[in-house]
Parts: structure tokens; sequence; C-alpha cells
């Protein structure tokens, strides 16, 4: 009787491990994801700070009748000063600096966009919602902590008081941060974007699909269609299978051995990046593909070839139409696992600063992930924020691609 | 550019399509000419006709455009001594001339001061190779354009010429599209020859700098002495001794590796096993998918929560007990590491598990045994082949990894098996000789061959074993 109690506790035991690593590793999908969500979520807003600008047409050096080409030329650092200097009258040359910085860098650059679109403002006065520096913006979102000593903070006490006053008039606002989807990367965090990246990757995805689709299509209807079990079927298969384990970054040498050493493509273009991954995607094309014309039942071929269809028509007017939607979710699976790779987009380049958004796929460009990994290797905080802003933002497309392939099986797969 | 091209290939095509099925539709009902083939198959024919020499012509173009370009602007005419210049030189001049062709034809006023100032820099000869690199480039393009345009319709039309009673398409279309198919199976081979080769190449021209002996078994990994010396001068081997010792990467790599093991092996295995035996359907199909997220997860974004959050709190959790624990430790790259491994532990050891026949748990309950007592005595011991298999590709995938160590691991070398200290692994050192300036002629930059080259055997290897394992067990219970 002991040794059944034994026996049934050791049993519960056995059950509870088990159980035990099943909530474990869910545990880890709860705590990744609430890491990125809590420190991702700020990068949404940004702050800004409400100021008169007055566009004094002796600062920038045009009038009411300048060229756009000459508006866009036109020097703004320093009427971006001297809005700064009218909105805070009478401060010391120290103490100008100080507030300066509390702006964003490049908010010469703002107060030209707004011009270009308002050529008509020139020797006008208005209000506008001015970028706040990153650090003002850390500062405000409570990233940064207030109460610890001033050698602590990047904020100095003058900047905090200055800071409190122009919260008190109301001047500081949170505004959803509309920069960070359309811009490109920046060396300052409060203006740089991810929109860069993120055509980056979509080009680097197109060059992917275009190669690997047709090619895992046809390879696979050629490795289940037209050829008869041998040696070369044998060979293939096996190539295939060692194709799929072996490690990304070894495609990224590839990419940089061969496409960019001796074919000699361009370096950091995502035409290069989508090829690689084009090669990495290609495995597991050709094993969707193949699961699902094997799953296409002989009678179809067997009917089409009884009233008279070449093996070419069977294949491609009733065999191929039917595993489509096998290839398609196996496709868009393969995909996903392509966006997500950073170690190929390093090793041919697409890891550098690039602030000009690619218009092509021979445009120097970085990747959603390698931009990613581009702002986790930098200090500051606030591109903390972007980081996990970014990693939400692949997330994002990665559920949303998944998603279309599970809604691709269901759908339209056929089961026999 | 490119664009308009790729339209117009598309729009010719259709329109050859069109023309060819129509002047076979022509022949048959006007001319009262017996076709041999289906009308479509003279449009496809026209097509085939008119765009694969273009094809092959264009891509021949695209490959030997370096040597075309060198041709016509790094003549020996305007550099008399260009035969002496090293590589690195070559392409600095190459890169200057791209700048400068850029601008060299604008008028100036459109110049910004900078720009000017580039062009008064550039010598006389310099600024005519410029010129010739900006016509070039025209030239290549038109030449592009004329064969994507002029040379299809050439062809297109005298495909439709030929159309007549006699030609029988079909054949012709269905052998064509054989040896595309047939051709597309040969792509996965020639990407893992392309592999192969670039990566022996490589290798051996790294090897030319480094004795394979020193790099296979010398412990000291110091790569930046390779900096010291100048390239152009040549490598005396003495400098390079214990340089570019393998043996502390491997270790990192295998310590790291073992970690991630420790922490996936088990969890994986439990959970498969429980999701397989225990688990009603309900939780299974809430639980399974979850896990699988894991997997879904780019590995980036591992190594951002392994360096942002496990490390420091690794670190912090052993200096309370009294424990040193390294800012980068090999533990908190493992950990990371081991929580992706756990869905492809798990989805392997289930498949495995599933396959363990019926009867073999039926019997084992007769006799009156526990759940757990049948799963360790009877379904482990069945599956064990299978299991073992998915742990190879599990530590294949482990050794691979590279995000997660370039970001949580470290980057100094460090021969230790101390998961508390610092380790750096094979990937992180492949990234990090590859990132800043890329020199095919500087073993900094020739190692990461020859370590990917290394990494590509050992994964191969494992995986090649794995997968026979796994094939032998299925063979014993199908």
């Amino acid at each position: 009787m002991n040794s059944l109690n034994k026996r049934l506790s050791a049993e519960k035991r056995f059950q509870a491990y088990g159980l035990f690593a099943v909530a474990l590793s869910m545990f880890f999908v709860l705590i990744l994801m609430w890491k990125i969500f809590s420190t991702g979520s700020g990068a949404f807003v940004r702050t800004t700070i409400e100021a008169n600008v007055f566009f004094n047409p002796d600062f920038i050096q045009v009038n009411q009748n300048s060229l756009e080409k000459e508006l866009y030329r036109a020097s703004y650092v320093a009427l971006a000063d001297e809005v700064v200097r009218q909105n805070h009258p009478n401060l010391n040359e120290e103490q100008f600096i100080k507030v300066r910085e509390m702006y964003t860098r490049k908010f010469d650059y703002q107060l030209r966009d707004y011009l270009l679109e308002n050529p008509d403002k020139i020797g006008q006065s208005i209000i506008m919602k001015i970028t706040a520096s990153s650090d003002l913006d850390q500062i405000v979102k409570g990233n940064y902590p207030r109460d610890v000593p001033e050698a602590q903070r990047k904020i100095n006490d003058y900047q905090l008081s200055v800071l409190d006053k122009l919260t008190s008039e109301g001047k500081v606002s949170s505004v959803f941060n509309f920069w960070f989807f359309t811009k490109g990367d920046s060396r300052d965090p409060e203006t740089a974007g991810i929109w860069g990246a993120v055509m980056g990757s979509l080009y680097a995805l197109i060059i992917c699909f275009s190669f690997a689709f047709p090619i895992g299509l046809l390879a696979s209807v050629y490795l289940e269609e037209f050829v008869k079990p041998g040696k070369v079927t044998d060979i293939i298969e096996v190539n295939i299978n060692n194709l799929a384990a072996v490690p990304s970054i070894v495609f990224g040498l590839l990419g940089l051995g061969m496409l960019i050493g001796v074919i000699g493509l361009p370096y950091q273009v995502p035409l290069v990046g989508g090829l690689v991954l084009g090669f990495m995607t290609l495995p597991t094309i050709i094993i969707a593909s193949r699961a699902s014309l094997r799953s296409v039942p002989p009678s179809i071929r067997e009917g089409a070839l009884a009233v008279g269809a070449t093996k070419m028509q069977t294949v491609f007017h009733h065999v191929i139409p039917l595993s489509l939607p096998g290839t398609l979710t196996g496709t868009i699976i393969g995909m996903a696992q392509a966006l997500g790779e950073t170690a190929p987009l390093l090793m041919i380049g697409m890891v550098a600063f690039v602030m000009e958004i690619p218009g092509g796929p021979l445009d120097p460009a970085t990747g959603l992930p390698s931009q990613i990994y581009l702002w986790s290797e930098s200090a500051e905080r606030g591109f903390l924020e972007k980081t996990s802003a970014g990693i939400m933002l692949l997330l994002l497309f990665l559920i949303i691609m998944n998603t279309a392939a599970v809604l691709i099986r269901r759908r339209l797969e056929i089961k026999w | 550019m490119i664009y308009f091209a790729l339209l117009i290939l598309v729009i010719i095509s259709y329109l050859f399509y069109y023309i060819g099925k129509k002047r076979a539709l022509n022949l048959k009902f006007n001319g009262n000419i017996k076709l041999s083939s289906q009308p479509d198959y003279f449009g496809y024919y026209v097509v085939l006709m008119a765009l694969i020499p273009a094809l092959l012509m264009w891509f021949g173009l695209l490959l030997f455009k370096g040597n075309f370009q060198e041709m016509f602007v790094m003549s020996p005419i305007l550099f008399p001594d260009i035969s002496t210049w090293s590589d690195g030189k070559l392409g600095l001049i190459l890169n200057k001339l791209n700048n400068l062709s850029v601008i060299v034809n604008l008028p100036l006023d459109d110049l910004t001061n900078g720009e000017k100032s580039i062009l008064n820099m550039a010598s006389e000869n310099e600024l005519t190779a410029a010129k010739n690199l900006a016509n070039f480039d025209k030239i290549y393009g038109w030449s592009n354009l004329t064969l994507f345009i002029i040379l299809p319709i050439i062809l297109g039309f005298l495909a439709t010429r030929s159309i007549s009673g006699k030609l029988n398409a079909q054949p012709i279309v269905e052998k064509i599209i054989t040896y595309i198919i047939k051709g597309s199976s040969y792509i996965a081979i020639l990407i893992t020859i392309g592999i192969f080769l670039s990566l022996v190449f490589e290798a051996i021209n790294f090897f030319r700098y480094v004795n394979p002996v020193d790099f296979f078994f010398s412990t000291g990994w110091n790569p930046n002495r390779a900096f010291v010396v100048d390239a152009s001068e040549g490598f005396d081997k003495d400098d390079l001794e214990n340089a570019f010792g393998f043996i502390p990467l491997l270790t990192g790599t295998l310590l790291i590796a073992t970690v991630a093991m420790i922490v996936a092996i088990p969890l994986g295995l439990m959970s498969a096993i429980y999701l397989a035996e225990y688990a009603s359907k309900r939780v299974r199909d809430i639980a399974k998918p979850i896990i699988e997220i894991l997997a879904g997860i780019p590995t980036v974004v591992y190594g951002f929560f392994a360096a942002l959050s496990l490390a420091p709190f690794i670190k912090d959790v052993g200096e309370s007990v009294g424990l040193p624990v390294s800012a980068e430790s090999a533990l908190a790259a493992g950990l990371a590491m081991g929580v992706m491994i756990i869905p492809f532990v798990s989805s392997l050891s289930d498949d495995v598990i599933k396959a363990v026949p019926q009867s073999l748990r039926d019997g084992s309950y007769a006799l009156g045994a526990t759940r757990s007592e049948t799963i360790k005595k009877v379904i482990l011991p069945a599956a064990l082949a299978g299991i073992m298999g998915s742990f190879l590709l599990a530590v294949s995938r482990a050794i691979g990894e590279t995000m997660i160590v370039v970001m949580a691991a470290s980057l100094r070398a460090n021969l230790t098996f101390n998961p508390l200290e610092p380790a750096t692994t094979i990937t992180t050192q492949i990234v990090t000789s590859l990132i800043g300036d890329v020199e095919f002629d500087n073993p900094k930059t020739l190692v990461a061959f020859a370590l990917g080259l290394t990494l590509f055997l050992m994964t191969l290897l494992l995986n090649i074993l794995a997968i026979t394992i796994v094939k032998k067990y299925r063979e014993k219970y199908e």
C-alpha cells in the first residue's frame, strides 16, 4: 500500500513538473511582451513646447517672392535661436544655451518644413508647437527621475525651473508622434523615425518574394510531379532539408562573399538583402509547397489526363491551382521569418545610419530588425524607447502576416 | 528606371501573347489552316521566344557591369600607374569618381559650396574619368532599355512571322517550361554550392595569412593585431601568431549553448510531454500556440531583452548573494537563447511522442503502470532516438544563433567554463569582424569566412546526424 502511495505521489509530481514547464514557458511570453510594451509605449507620444514664431525675413534672408528652392536652402538656425530668445526674454548667454538645449536641435528643420508648406507666413507671427529635446521629453514622461542630485541629471536645476514655469503656463503638451512613423533615422531620438527601415524591409521582402516564390513553386512542382524518385531527387531533397537548417548568418556570408564580393552588387541595399532572405526562404517554400502538392488527390490528375490533357496542362491547369493556398501559406510564414531575420542584414551592410527614406531596392537602407539592433546599441534613454516601439511594430507586422497565413489556410485550403 | 523597364516587359509580354494568339486564330478561321496546337500556345510561344534571350542578355550585362565599367573608366590612359595600385586605393578612387560623376555634369549654380570644393580638388584626369563614368551610366542605362524594348520586339516579330500550320507550338513551349522548372529545382543546389564556394575561397585567402594549425589550436584571440600591420605591405605570420585562435570562441559557443540547452531541454521536453499526454484538448489548444509565439519572435527581440533586462537582473541577483557576475555573462545570453529554443524542442518532441503507437501505452497501462511510469519507462525509451534528434537540431540552432549573442554576450574572448564570466561566440566574432570597413585583403575581415566555414560544417554535421537518427526512428514504427 505504501509503495502504491509513493507511486501515486510520483505520478502527481511528474504531472506538476509538466504543468510547471508549460506555465513557465507561457510566463516567458508574458514577461517579454510586458517588458516591451512598458518600455516602448512612450515612443508614440512626444513632448512639445508652445512658442511664438515670427518668421523674420531678415533672419532667413528670403521674402514673399522667393522661390521654393531658395526657401529650402535658406538657413533657419539663426531664426531658431531668435525664436528661443523671443520666447524667453532677458536671458544671459549661459542661460540661453541651457534653454536652447531644451528644444530639439533639429527645430530649424521644423521651421523650414512649416515655411515650405505655408510660404505666405513670411513676415508673420504664429504659434507653433516645437518639439522638445529628448532629455526634456524623458523628464516629462517620468523616465528620468527629478529628485536626484543635479550632477546625475541630464537636465539641470535651471532648466527644470524653466520647464516648471512653462508647464504652469500650459505651454508643455504631448502630441502623437507622427514623426516616428514618417521619418528616417536620426542622431537625435526625438526626431528619429522608423519609416526608412520599414521601407527598406518592404523592398527586401518584395525582392525576396519575387525570387523565392516562383522558384520555390516551380522547384516543388518539378520534384513532386515531373521526376520519379531517384538519385537526383534524393540529392536535391537532402540538400533542401540541410539548407533549411543552415544558420542565417552563413547566408549573410554568402551574400557578402558572392553577391557583393564576386558579382559586385552594391553594399547595404535591399536588393542584396532581399536576395539573401530569398535564399533562406526558398527551402521553407519548397517544403510547404511539396506537402501541398502531395495532398492533391491523384484522381484530379488522372481525370485531367483521361480527357487528353498533357502532363504540363494537368499540372498547371489543375494541380497547381488546387495546391496554391497551401503554398501561399508556407510562403507567408517563410516571409514572416525573413522579416525578423537580422544577422544576414548585418553581414551585407544594411545596418548603417541612413537618414533618407529609400526610394527603391537599390538605395542604401536599413531593415526593420537591423534598425532595432542599431537603436538598441545606443546608450540614450530616448532610443531605448524607440527600440521597444520598433519591436512592437515588427511584432505587429509578424502578427498580421501569420494571421493572413492562418486565414488563407482556413478559408481556401481544400480538405480532400 | 528599373520599374519602368519591368512595366514595359509586362506590357510587351501581354501584347505578344495577344498577337501570337490572334495570328493563330486568324490562320485557323480566315486562312483555313489546320493548326497542330491550341491558339493559346502560339501566344506563349511568341512571348517565350521574345523574352528569354533578352532576359539572359540583361542578366549577363548585370553580371559584368563592373568589368565594363572598369574598362571604360579606370583605363591606363587616364591613370598611367594604375597597375601598381592596391585594391584599397582602387576602391577609394572608384568611390571618389562615383561621387564626382553625380555632380560633374551639373550646372555650377546648382552646386553647394561643399560640392564645388570637391570639384576644385579633383585632378583633370579624375574629372575626365568621372565624366566617362557618368556617360557610362547613361550608355549602360540606354543599352538596358534597348535590351528590354528593341530586342524583344524584333524577336517577337520574327516569332510571330514563323507561326504557320507547320509549326507545332505546344511541344516547344512545354519543353522550354520543363527546362525552366528543372532549372528552378537546381537553384537550391546552386545556393548550397555558392555558400560552400564563397566560404571556402575566402577561408583559403585567410589561411594564406594565418597558419591553419594556429587558427584551430591556438588559445589567443586578438584580431585587432591585424590592424597594426599595414595590409599593403603584407603580413608577417609571426605578427599574427595568437591573433586568431579559434579555441576560446569554440568554448564560449559551447558554454552558451550548454546553458541554453539546460533551460530548453527540460522545459521543452516536459511541456511536450504534458501537452501530449496530460493536457485536455482545450488546454492544449490554448497553450500550444502561446508557446509557439516564442518561436515566432525575432531573435533581435530576445537579444534586446537579454541585454536590457536579463543581464542586469542576473548581475543584481549574483551580487546580492556575493557572487561577482559580469554584465555580459554567458548566463544571460544562454538563458535568453534557451527560452528561444523551448518551442523548437517542444514541437519536435511532441511530434515524436505522438508517433509512438497507442498500443505501447495500452500495454503498459494494462500491466498496471501509472501514466508517469508509462511515459518514463515506455514512451520515452521508444521515442528516444527521435528526441535525441530533436536535441541535436536544437544544439545546431543554438550554435548558429547570432543576434542574441551579438547583443548580450561579450566581444572579448575568454577561455572559461564559468557561466558567470563573459564569453564570446563564433557568430559574435563573425559579426564584429564584418562591422565597419570590409576589406577582402585583410585577415581581420577574412577570418569571418573561416569562422563561417567552421560554423557551417559544424551545423551541417549536427543536422545530418539528427536527420539520420530521426529517419531511422521513423522507419521503426511506420
